[in-house]
Parts: structure tokens; C-alpha cells; sequence
């Protein structure tokens, strides 16, 4: 099923970005090595000409993987329809044991490109740029990953087989053919709501306080990274296990993709981005506090920290107010 | 952030009106981009439509469709076959249905002869599709004459022409009753050309199906959800070879955009020595320049767009249709539902900025980090 323009499309992103890492990794190690801000050399001039280029290529990387994001669950959504069984996302993706490792890795190497981005942002604020080093380090850990996206994506979409009538035998549904896994399972609905608002609750206060804070306190700092990536568990949890069947109206619909879907009028992008911006943006904030004591960072890491965990306290807030309104205006009536 | 607007709003104000001052360079980088978003997006938007309409078509089909066979090749459904069926549990109705194909000498077209179940045509009498109306030049009330396999003339009244917004469906179709069916074709009694069941509930289909095969073990049933992925599969299948045999169309524009973007006349050269003299730093040229193909992309994209959208929907995909919709004599004209999907719009998206923007990488950042006393110089 290569053939398939999407898939064509999400390979070549993927090919494209491991391509530019791939390019940048020897500059990168030798930056690692060499890298001297007080240093006139030609080098340095050389190494310091250079960053403005692989930034520019990270960048451009990041700004794909997150587009990636997007194409890859939207498109599995779209192939449901070949598979016998698959209703939505969950079967297509289940179609062979790629299809959620590469979703997984999808969405690491999305987080991971949001904090790159934030920290070459407040780099790039200083004067003397302290983060440089740290920054391509991380791009060296970055190529793997994308290679590992490639790897799990490419064998993902080369074992697809739609399951179409050949001209031989007409059933192609015969009685051995097993049909897909449809389902997510999930937890109790009291349990679930109690976990959801304890987690996000605590995201967005915690958030709040930090950003109250200007971003000074560098352990609340750290709180908001750790909190935001429990938030966005307990979240995905919640829609797994009772936000969907109150946007389906159906006790037994668990499934986080099919809300994406225009029978259910895209309701789900109002959760996912809101969601998807908030644990980002939460992540960051927790990343970039660790650089205040940098001298130069000083005054810079807190505020960009204290932006960000605004940007997470609202993310998460928004998520939450929208995802209350669509289970109190729901006509299910899940618990008595 | 004010601020921050405040500046990007001003370098896309300069970044304006300096493409507006190298009209020549732009335009021809924009023309070719354009071509570019138009091609790859008629192919996206005529097969998207194409898909939609065969979704449409079947969704009034029957679930499962019955055929039997004898070493392999289809055959007609014997007396008593359906009886042996019996009663399945979830299946609200099974029908006989009765249709083949005619070869018309004087076309060199195939009709597609057909015995409806929904409405009685009278003996003598037979319902044509659009099609049949244009080619043959009938109207109701005109006769036909058609010579039937075993070499005899039969001669029918045309009693209605089949409405044309069906014709995707009916542009070949010939309707006429049982009896006329079995005397032109010297259809043996009692038998069927296959059988069509009507499942309520669509996840009871493949248990129906199953049971089928299980108890009628010489037959195959194709299932309405097969014809409609198989169908789905060949209309991306098709759009797939044609983006993949565009690729080099693709890497060529590539190329096209490097070699623009990297060959700066002596004037450009001079406008960011210029600029880096008077105070501009090396990340503000790149946001320039930044703007700059991000205009160029968006003007381009949307023009393009808009140009496929008109192609395929208006003047009904002229310039591609012959290597994506195949191939018939009596060809239907149909016209197509406009539709946007954000897919495709993504996927579109990746093959044409996506290019440009690692294309046209290295050529900004050497014309952003040029020394401006080197610039100045030469």
C-alpha cells in the first residue's frame, strides 16, 4: 500500500527530516568539540556561520514532525475503510504491530522537537548564546529518533494489505481472515474522572503558580514539566475512558480517534490542540528553568519559563472546560 | 509580542515590495510553483471526488451479492439455489436478479441489459439510459431493433429515458421485463444470472457471508464493503502512480527553486550588504527571506488551488481525465461533487512547499551570513 499518497507524502517528510538530521550530525559533533564563543578563529567564525543554517534546518525538521503528527493519525483514520474490521484509527493502526510503535515514536519525537524549539528560542535571546552546545547534543540524540520514526513508519505502510477482492476468489473475507482489533480498553469511569481532574487540576495550578512566580522558583519550574506530562496522561486516560462516550452517547465506544471524525463534527481537535499546545508548552517550561543559573540566562529562562507555563495553565484549562461541557452536555447518563 | 508583531509586519511589507521591484524573477518562480500546485492538486481533488462518487453510488446497492461458480468462472444460478439459501437470521430480503451484456454492432458498445425488481416495464417496452438516448438518437415512444444472439430481430418501444443525474450508473443501462428478458437472451427458466441479499445490520454482513459459503459451497458472495475498499484502493493506487511519476516533476522544481534562490544578482547582493551595513542582523535577513518564500508559497498554493479546483470541477478534469477515469464508448458524462478535504490539502501541501522550502535552505542562509564589506566591494 505504498502507493498512497498520504503515505507517499508522510515517508517523504520522514526521509526528508532524517536527511537534514543525518547532514547536521558531523557539523554537530564537530561544534560539540570545538565550540568557543571567546575565540576569533576562523573556525569559530566558521562553526558560529554555520549554526544559523542547522538551526534553520532543525527548525524547518520540527515544524514537519509536527505536521507528521497530524497527517499520520489523520490518515489512519482514512484507511480504516481497507481493512475487514477496522471502524476507524484503533483498526488501521492495529493492522500489524508497527502501526502504534510508530504513532508513539510519532509523538515522542513530536515533544521532543516542541522542547528543541524552546530552548533554540531562548538561545538565541542571549547574548552569548550558552545553550549552543546543549542544543547539538540534543540534535545528535534527535537523529536516531527520527531514523527510528522512518524505520517503524516505512515497515508499517510496506506490510499494509488492503484487503480488496482479487480476481480469483471473490472473498478475500474468508472464514481465516482475522479481523482487526477495534477497541481500546480502559478503566472505571469513577476512578477515571476522579484521575483526570486530580491530574489536570493540578497541571493548570501548578502552572499558574509558576507563572505567578515569573518563573523564579526553579523547583516549581520543574513541577510544571512533571506535572504537564502527567496531566497529558491522565487526559489521553480520560478520553479513553469517559469523555468519548459522552461525545458518542454510547457506553462502550472508547475510541480517542473516531471524535476526530466529521460524524462527530471534529470535536476532537478542540481537545487534542488545546491538549496537544498545554503539555508542550508545560514540558518546556519545566526544560528551560533548568537554565537559570546560566549567568546570561538569568532574567531570560525565568520569563520564558513563566510564558510558557501560561501558555500551559490556559492549554490545559481550555481542555478542561471544553471537555466538562461536552460530558454535561451529553445525553448519556454514564454514572447514577 | 506586540512588538514582535510589530517587526515581522514591517520585514513582510519590505520583503513585498522587493519582489514587487524583481517582478521578472518572481513571476517566473511563481508561474512554475503555480503549475506545480495545479497539477499535483487536480490529480488529489479528481480522484478525492471520484471515491466520494463511488461511495455514493453503492451505498444503494445491496450488502451481498451471490454469484456461483464452475471451475472458477461465474455462472448462472440454477432453480431451487435460492430455496436451498433458506431463511438466514439478519437478512431482510433475497432476490434473483437478472442482467447481462449486449454487444451493439453498430456502436461497438456494450449495453448492460437488465430486468429491474422495483418497477414493472411492460412486455415490448424498454427503459434506456442517457447514453443510449445521445448515441442512438431515441427518444420515448421511438423503436429499436436489437439482434439477439441466436441471430433474431426483436423490436421495443422506448418507453422513458433514465434521468441524468445517475449516469455515472446508468449511462449504458437497458431495462426490460422478465419475459423479454428470457426470449432475447434464450435464458433458461427458473434460472438467475446471481443473487442479491439485504442485510440490516452491517456487522452481521461477513457472519451472513459466511453462512453462505457454508452452506452453498460452489458460491461467493462479494460483499458490499469489498467492492467498496477495492474500489477505494484503485482510486489511490492510481493517484499514487501519478505522484509517483510527477516525483520527477517535483525534484525538477526542486532544483528550479535552488537555482533561483541561489543565483542573487549583483543587486540583491547589494541590497543585504546594504542592509547588514545599516544594522540588520544575519537571523533578521534569514526572517526576510523567510517571508519572502512564504509569500511566494502561499500565493502560489493558493492560486494553483483555486486553478485545479475550476479544472476539475468545471471544465470536468479535461487535461488528465483519460489516465485516471479509464475508459468506455459510451462513456458517461457526469459532473462531478466539489469537495475539500483536509488530507488532501496536507498531503498537497507536503509535496509542494515542503520541496521549496529545503530547496531554497542553504541559498538563504549564503546570502544571509555574505559579509557586507565583501558584498560592498566587488
Amino acid at each position: 500500500m505504498i502507493f498512497q499518497p498520504a503515505i507517499i507524502a508522510l515517508l517523504l517528510a520522514a526521509g526528508l527530516s532524517l536527511a537534514m538530521l543525518a547532514t547536521a550530525s558531523p557539523f554537530a559533533v564537530q561544534l560539540i568539540r570545538h565550540w568557543d564563543l571567546g575565540s576569533g578563529s576562523e573556525r569559530q567564525l566558521r562553526l558560529e556561520r554555520l549554526t544559523y543554517l542547522f538551526s534553520m534546518m532543525v527548525a524547518l525538521v520540527c515544524g514537519l514532525q509536527i505536521l507528521s503528527t497530524l497527517l499520520f493519525v489523520f490518515n489512519a483514520d482514512k484507511m480504516s475503510v481497507m481493512f475487514v474490521g477496522a471502524m476507524c484509527a484503533v483498526g488501521a493502526l492495529n493492522a500489524n504491530a508497527y502501526g502504534f510503535p510508530a504513532l508513539y515514536a510519532q509523538l515522542a519525537l513530536f515533544f521532543f522537537a516542541s522542547t528543541w524549539l524552546a530552548i533554540n528560542r531562548l538561545d538565541n535571546q542571549a547574548r552569548d548564546y550558552p545553550l549552543t552546545r546543549l542544543k547539538y547534543v540534543l540534535l545528535l540524540a534527535y537523529a536516531p529518533l527520527a531514523a527510528l520514526v522512518l524505520y517503524l513508519q516505512f515497515n508499517y505502510f510496506i506490510r499494509l494489505e488492503a484487503d480488496v477482492i482479487t480476481s480469483c476468489c471473490g472473498s478475500m473475507f474468508s472464514e481465516e481472515a482475522d479481523t482487526v482489533a477495534s477497541e481500546v480498553s480502559a478503566m472505571a469511569p469513577r476512578q477515571a474522572i476522579a484521575l483526570f481532574y486530580a491530574g489536570l487540576g493540578t497541571a493548570v495550578l501548578l502552572a499558574l503558580w509558576h507563572w505567578r512566580g515569573a518563573g523564579r522558583r526553579v523547583w516549581s519550574g520543574l513541577a510544571v514539566g512533571a506535572s504537564s506530562v502527567v496531566a497529558f496522561f491522565a487526559a489521553l486516560m480520560g478520553i479513553v475512558a469517559f469523555v468519548s462516550l459522552y461525545i458518542y452517547e454510547h457506553p462502550h465506544h472508547h475510541c480517542p480517534f473516531c471524535i476526530l471524525k466529521p460524524e462527530y463534527d471534529y470535536q476532537g481537535y478542540l481537545l487534542y490542540v488545546p491538549l496537544f499546545a498545554a503539555a508542550a508548552a508545560g514540558l518546556a517550561a519545566g526544560v528551560l528553568t533548568l537554565f537559570a543559573r546560566r549567568p546570561s540566562l538569568a532574567t531570560l529562562a525565568p520569563q520564558a519559563s513563566a510564558r510558557l507555563a501560561g501558555i500551559a495553565a490556559a492549554g490545559f484549562a481550555l481542555f478542561l472546560a471544553v471537555a466538562s461541557f461536552m460530558v454535561l452536555s451529553s445525553n448519556l447518563i454514564l454514572l447514577e | 509580542m506586540n512588538r514582535w508583531i510589530e517587526k515581522q509586519r514591517h520585514l513582510i511589507d519590505f520583503t513585498a515590495s522587493s519582489l514587487a521591484r524583481r517582478k521578472g524573477k518572481s513571476l517566473g518562480l511563481l508561474v512554475v510553483y503555480t503549475l506545480l500546485v495545479f497539477v499535483l492538486a487536480s490529480v488529489s481533488l479528481y480522484t478525492h471526488a471520484l471515491r466520494n462518487e463511488a461511495t455514493r453510488v453503492l451505498a444503494g446497492t445491496p450488502e451481498v451479492v451471490l454469484q456461483r461458480l464452475i471451475a472458477g468462472r461465474h455462472d448462472l444460478i440454477p432453480p431451487g439455489y435460492i430455496e436451498k439459501i433458506g431463511r438466514v437470521r439478519g437478512v431482510q430480503k433475497i432476490e434473483g436478479r437478472l442482467w447481462g451484456y449486449y454487444y451493439d454492432s453498430v456502436l461497438k458498445a456494450n449495453y448492460t441489459f437488465m430486468v429491474p425488481s422495483d418497477r414493472r416495464i411492460a412486455e415490448g417496452e424498454i427503459v434506456v439510459g442517457p447514453a443510449l438516448e445521445r448515441s442512438r438518437g431515441l427518444a420515448e415512444g421511438n423503436g429499436i431493433s436489437f439482434r439477439a444472439y441466436s441471430g433474431e430481430l426483436h423490436t421495443f418501444i422506448v418507453s422513458e429515458v433514465l434521468a441524468h443525474e445517475s449516469e455515472l450508473v446508468n449511462a449504458d443501462l437497458v431495462l426490460m421485463s422478465e419475459a423479454d428478458f428470457r426470449r432475447f437472451f434464450a435464458y433458461p427458466d427458473g434460472h438467475y444470472t446471481d443473487i442479491a441479499l439485504w442485510v440490516a445490520n452491517p456487522q452481521e454482513v461477513r457472519n451472513v457471508g459466511l453462512k453462505l459459503i457454508n452452506a452453498l459451497p460452489d458460491s461467493r458472495p462479494i460483499l458490499r464493503e469489498e467492492v467498496l475498499r477495492t474500489y477505494a484502493s484503485i482510486f489511490d493506487w492510481r493517484e499514487g502512480m501519478m505522484l509517483a511519476l510527477l516525483s520527477a516533476a517535483i525534484l525538477a522544481f526542486g532544483i528550479f527553486a535552488w537555482e533561483k534562490a541561489a543565483g542573487l544578482s549583483a543587486e540583491e547582493k547589494r541590497e543585504i550588504g546594504i542592509l547588514k551595513a545599516i544594522g540588520w542582523e544575519t537571523g533578521d535577513v534569514i526572517a526576510m527571506k523567510f517571508w519572502e518564500g512564504f509569500l511566494v508559497s502561499l500565493l502560489a498554493f493558493l492560486l494553483g488551488y483555486v486553478a485545479a479546483y475550476v479544472h476539475v470541477f468545471h471544465f470536468e478534469f479535461a487535461l488528465f481525465a483519460p489516465v485516471l477515469q479509464g475508459w468506455a464508448v459510451l462513456y458517461p458524462s457526469f459532473a462531478l461533487t466539489p469537495k475539500i478535504d483536509g488530507l488532501q490539502v496536507a498531503t498537497l501541501f507536503v509535496f509542494s512547499v515542503l520541496p521549496y522550502t529545503a530547496a531554497t535552505l542553504v541559498p538563504i542562509w549564503r546570502a544571509a551570513t555574505t559579509d557586507p564589506d565583501t558584498v560592498m566591494r566587488s
